[in-house]
């Protein structure tokens, strides 16, 4: 018979492997969803802050489920557990899916033993993005902030993550840092898991 | 010559009203009463003209030539108008306008702080639209 014993037949679907799906979607598509919404959150908020807090809570439940995603596809199922091997995760597996790239750089904060930073000299979301001078020092990363506490969260590493804008020398555009405060409780059980 | 091919580039929303307005050069420079002046009598004109156009389905004025300047429009599907004045005999002129356009719909609608039809204030088409109009300065220097 023509055709039969080509594909591989599966008894059970769950030992399929899972589609790895379509890799790319339109840039524009995107970017005008994305306006959209930023556009609505406005409209349900009276000031920035709160604004903030929904993007970032948009973001929170992507980063939920891009972890389940990503640690079922690519790591065999298996999840993080070190700290600096949950943030390579993010920095490279996370936004190469999302974003079709590797982070710029991922650093440690000089000043607090608890904080790291992820620095996007252009990032995705604000790609088409003016932030109005009235509107200080929002930043739509919120919403990859949202994204990156989502993950991290979803993995047992509880932290606050915020997106900033910080002026580069030389550069008319700042970049953009998020800013990832780790939890008490994640670096005392770093240190007891020791180096 | 080292002067600026381009004088000044308007973009006009759907009802004649001016929401972006730039000067190149010294040239034919206008203050704010009157480059909304010009603006919105450009806007009637070009309704005027398709009207009376001999042509069926004619789009509007699409260049302007006088003594001291050409005028070239670009009127998008919606209806918002694009023009510049430039040197007379400038060439390409409608090229640039069409990159105008894409950095219009790419910085300004997507961008979810600016509101349909009003004044357009967003850095990042500032920014790409100079870096646009020099590159075609170099170019035509170049040629």
């Amino acid at each position: 018979m023509i055709g039969v014993g080509k594909m591989k037949q599966y008894s059970n679907v769950l030992d399929k492997p899972l589609n790895k799906g379509k890799q790319e979607v339109s840039l524009s598509a995107f970017a005008f969803l994305f306006s959209e919404l930023v556009q609505y959150n406005q409209t349900q908020v009276d000031n920035i802050a709160e604004l903030e807090r929904r993007l970032e809570d948009a973001g929170y439940a992507v980063g939920a489920r891009v972890l389940e995603l990503l640690c079922h596809r690519e790591k065999g199922n298996r999840k993080e557990t070190r700290l600096l091997g949950i943030l390579s995760f993010v920095h490279s597996t996370v936004w190469k899916v999302l974003f079709g790239k590797v982070a710029d750089s991922l650093e440690k904060g000089t000043e607090h033993e608890d904080e790291y930073m992820i620095s996007e000299k252009e990032l995705l979301v604000n790609r088409f993005i003016s932030i109005p001078k009235d509107m200080g020092t929002f930043n739509c990363g919120a919403f990859v902030a949202g994204i990156v506490r989502g993950v991290l969260d979803s993995a047992g590493f509880p932290a606050v993550v915020t997106a900033h804008f910080v002026p580069m020398e030389g550069q008319q555009r700042p970049r953009t840092t998020i800013l990832i405060k780790f939890a008490e409780e994640v670096l005392r059980r770093e240190a007891r898991l020791g180096g | 010559m080292a002067a600026a091919a381009i004088y000044s580039l308007f973009i006009i929303n759907k009802s004649g009203g001016l929401i972006y307005y730039k000067e190149y050069g010294s040239a034919g420079r206008m203050d704010t009463n009157d480059s909304l002046r010009v603006a919105s009598l450009w806007h009637s004109m070009h309704a005027i003209s398709q009207q009376l156009s001999p042509t069926v389905g004619c789009s509007g004025i699409e260049l302007l030539e006088a003594d001291a300047f050409d005028l070239h429009c670009f009127q998008s599907l919606t209806g918002t108008k694009f023009f510049v004045v430039c040197e007379p005999g400038t060439l390409h002129m409608d090229a640039l306008l069409k990159v105008i356009y894409e950095l219009y719909t790419d910085y300004v609608l997507k961008n979810p702080f600016y509101e349909m039809e009003m004044p357009i204030r967003c850095e990042l088409f500032d920014l790409n639209l100079s870096q646009a109009v020099q590159k075609d300065r170099v170019a035509l220097l170049g040629r």
